[in-house]
C-alpha cells in the first residue's frame, strides 16, 4: 500500500505548485513534532550516555571502593594514584605502540585489496566477498583461532610448523614479552578482521573518481601504475583515507576484546581499555580511580581527534551536504 | 564534473590488460583470498578433528576421520551452558537491532528534517557524543546500571546500548540526502511529519534500513565488553562471553572450543551472504566518505 502511495507522488510538478501552504499549516506544530521524533532518543542519550559521564566525573573525585554512592571526597588523589600507576601509564604507551602499528597497516592493507579487487574483470563479487567476510566474526572468536591454533606456542600451531619447515626453532607467541612477538598475533589478527570493512569504504571512493582524470593524465603522458597512482588517485581517496585513519583510531583506543582473551593473565601487553576494566570491575571494584581513568582516557582521545582533525582538515560540517 | 561516468576501467584495461598483467593480478589477490579464507578453514578442520589429531606432532590439513559427532557436543557440555547462550545473543542481537533502528531513525530525521531553531544545537549534542566512544564509558555506565539493578538481565543489556550517536549520524547522513520532492508531496496530500514518515520515507529506504540493521546485528552478535560486564551471572552469558570462558577453563578440549566458534560463527555468516548486496551499498552509502 505504502509504496505506491510513494510511487504515485514522485512527480515533482504538484508539489511545487502548492509548496507555501501545506508548509506554513505544518510549521506551526514543527517544534513538537521535532521533540516527537528526537525525544526518545535524546532522553535515552542523557541516561546513558551524559549522566554516565558526569557521574563518572563526580566519582572520579572520591574514594569509591565497593560504592557507587561515595562520601569521602578526596579531591584529585584518585587521579595521581592512576597516573602514577605503572599499569595504567604502561597501557598508554601499549596503546601508542598499537596504534603506530595498527593504523598505517590496516590503510595500506585495505587500500592494497581495494585497488586489486577494482581492476578484476570477472569474479569480482567473489574476491570482494572473501575479503570482506572476516568482518561477521567477532574478536573473542578470531583470538580463539590465533591463540589456539595459529600462534600456539606448542608444536601444534599453524605458524611454529611453518617454521619448522624452515627449521627455523620454535616461537612462544605470546608467553615471553621479549622479543615482544604478541605484537605480530595481535596486529595479524586485528588486520584479518577489519581490513574487509575499510577496503568496501575504499572502493566505494575508487569508483566515484571521475575517468576524465585518468584520461586527461594519459594525454598529459602520465605511465598508469605509480605516476597516476601518486598523482591521481591518492588525492583523490584524500577524504576517505582521512575518514578511514580516524575511525581506526577510535577502533584501537577501544582494544579490548581481543587482548582480553589472547593475553589473559600476562602482565604485558595490556591496553587501557583492559586496566580499566581490571580496576573498576575485577577483584577491588574501585570505581573512583576506574572512573578517574575514564575521564583521564576520555580527554586523550578528544585530543587526538581534535589534533588528527587539524591536520588532515577533517571537518564535520563538510560532511552535511 | 562531477556527473556520474561511465566504468571507468575499460579503457585503461584494454591499454595495459596484457594477458601475463592480468594473470600476475589474479595469482595475487588468490594467494591474499587464500590466507583471508585459512582462519574459516582452521574453525572447520578443528571442530572436526579429534583432540589428539589437532594436538599432533605432525600437522595434518585434513582430519583423517570427519567427527561428525562432535557438532552436538558443545550443547552436552556441562561447564558452560552454550545453547542458552546462543538464545541470550538472538534475543538481545535482535532487540537491539529493532530498538537502535527505531530509535536511531527518528530521532535523524527529526534532526534532518524537521525546521526548528535549536535544532542545530542538538546535533552538536549528538555528535559530542561520537567523541566519546562507547567503551569508554563502560564503568560509570555499569555503575548506571547496576544501581538500577539492571545487571544479568536483558534490560541492562540492550536498552544501554540503543542509544547509538554514531548510527544517528549515519542515518541524518542518509536522510540529508533523501529526495525532498516525495515528502513534499506527501504533505500536500495532507500528510503530517509523522505519516510521511512512515508511508513514504521509510518504505522508500528500506536499502539503507536493511544495511543498518545488518551492521547493528553484526556488532550486536559479536559484542563482547558490555555482555562480559553486565553477565555476571552464566545464566545470562552471550556467545561471546560463553567462547571466551572456554579460553579461560583449567581443561582444554580443542573440538568442542572450534564447534562452539563455528557455530557462533554460522549464523552471521548467512546474514552475511544474503544482505551482502545491501550491506556493501549501505556501507558505501553512509556518508563516510566524507
Amino acid at each position: 500500500m505504502s509504496t505506491t502511495t510513494a510511487r504515485d507522488l514522485t512527480s515533482p510538478a504538484p508539489a511545487k505548485a502548492s509548496q507555501a501552504r501545506p508548509r506554513r499549516g505544518l510549521r506551526g506544530n514543527a517544534t513538537l513534532n521535532f521533540w516527537l521524533f528526537t525525544g526518545p532518543f535524546l532522553i535515552g542519550l542523557v541516561i546513558f550516555v551524559f549522566v554516565p559521564i558526569g557521574w563518572s566525573l563526580w566519582l572520579s573525585f572520591f574514594d569509591a571502593r565497593f560504592t557507587v554512592t561515595p562520601s569521602n571526597f578526596i579531591g584529585f588523589d584518585n587521579y595521581k594514584t592512576v597516573l602514577s600507576d605503572p599499569n595504567f601509564t604502561g597501557s598508554l604507551v601499549t596503546f601508542t605502540v598499537f596504534a603506530a602499528f595498527i593504523v598505517p597497516t590496516t590503510w595500506a592493507l585495505s587500500l592494497g585489496l581495494a585497488l586489486l579487487v577494482h581492476r578484476l574483470t570477472f569474479m569480482r563479487a567473489f574476491f570482494r566477498s572473501v575479503f570482506f567476510l572476516p568482518t561477521a566474526c567477532s574478536y573473542v572468536a578470531a583470538s580463539l583461532i590465533w591463540k589456539m591454533s595459529i600462534f600456539n606456542g606448542v608444536r601444534f600451531g599453524l605458524a611454529n610448523t611453518v617454521l619448522g619447515w624452515f627449521g627455523v626453532d620454535q616461537v612462544a607467541w605470546l608467553a615471553d614479552p621479549s622479543p615482544p612477538w604478541y605484537w605480530l598475533v595481535i596486529v595479524t589478527l586485528r588486520l584479518w578482521l577489519q581490513a574487509g570493512f575499510y577496503m568496501i569504504l575504499f572502493l566505494a571512493a575508487l569508483q566515484n573518481i571521475p575517468s576524465e582524470l585518468y584520461e586527461a593524465a594519459a594525454i598529459d603522458g602520465a605511465k598508469p601504475g605509480w605516476q597516476t597512482f601518486r598523482y591521481i588517485t591518492l588525492p583523490q581517496l584524500r577524504a576517505t583515507s582521512t575518514a578511514v585513519i580516524l575511525l581506526l583510531l577510535v577502533a584501537a583506543y577501544q582494544a579490548f576484546d581481543e587482548f582480553f582473551n589472547l593475553m589473559g593473565k600476562a602482565t604485558w601487553g595490556q591496553p587501557p581499555l583492559v586496566i580499566l576494566y581490571k580496576t573498576a570491575i575485577g577483584v577491588n571494584q574501585d570505581y573512583g580511580q576506574g572512573s578517574a581513568g575514564a575521564v583521564i582516557l576520555t580527554l586523550l582521545i578528544c585530543i587526538v581527534t581534535l589534533f588528527q582533525g587539524k591536520i588532515m582538515g577533517f571537518g564535520r560540517g563538510e560532511e552535511s551536504k | 564534473m562531477t556527473t556520474s561516468t561511465p566504468p571507468v576501467d575499460r579503457p585503461r584495461r584494454a591499454r595495459r590488460g596484457s594477458v601475463i598483467g592480468n594473470a600476475g593480478l589474479y595469482i595475487a589477490v588468490g594467494i591474499a583470498a587464500l590466507l583471508f579464507l585459512l582462519p574459516f578453514y582452521l574453525i572447520v578442520r578443528n571442530s572436526l578433528m579429534q583432540d589428539p589429531e589437532i594436538t599432533g606432532e605432525n600437522w595434518k590439513w585434513f582430519p583423517s576421520h570427519i567427527q561428525w559427532g562432535n557438532i552436538t557436543e558443545p550443547f552436552h557440555d556441562a561447564s558452560v551452558d552454550f545453547g542458552r547462550s546462543l538464545i541470550n545473543s538472538a534475543i538481545v542481537a535482535v532487540l537491539t537491532t529493532a530498538g537502535t533502528l527505531l530509535v536511531c531513525s527518528l530521532a535523524a530525521y527529526g534532526l534532518a528534517r524537521i525546521p526548528y531553531k535549536h535544532a542545530n544545537k542538538v546535533f552538536y549534542a549528538v555528535l559530542a557524543t561520537l567523541m566519546v566512544p562507547t567503551a569508554v564509558t563502560f564503568v560509570p555506565s555499569f555503575v548506571l546500571v547496576s544501581s538500577l539493578g539492571w545487571v544479568d538481565s536483558y534490560r541492562g543489556l540492550i536498552i544501554p546500548g540503543l542509544f547509538s550517536g554514531f548510527t544517528c549520524f549515519l542515518f541524518r547522513q542518509y536522510f540529508l540526502g533523501f529526495p525532498k520532492e516525495l515528502e513534499e508531496a506527501a504533505r500536500v496530500d495532507g500528510l503530517g511529519y509523522w505519516g510521511a514518515y512512515w508511508r513514504v520515507v521509510v518504505p522508500n529506504s528500506l536499502n539503507f534500513f536493511t544495511a543498518m540493521a545488518t551492521i547493528t546485528f553484526i556488532s550486536g552478535w559479536n559484542s563482547f565488553l558490555w555482555p562480559l560486564v553486565i553477565g555476571q551471572d552464566p545464566s545470562s552469558w552471550t556467545v561471546q562471553v560463553a567462547l571466551s570462558s572456554y579460553m579461560t577453563n583449567q581443561t582444554v578440549n580443542y573440538h568442542l572450543i572450534f564447534m562452539a566458534t563455528a557455530i557462533s560463527i554460522l549464523p552471521l555468516v548467512f546474514v552475511f551472504l544474503f544482505l551482502q548486496r545491501w550491506l556493501v551499498q549501505g556501507i558505501a552509502q553512509t556518508g563516510i566518505k566524507g
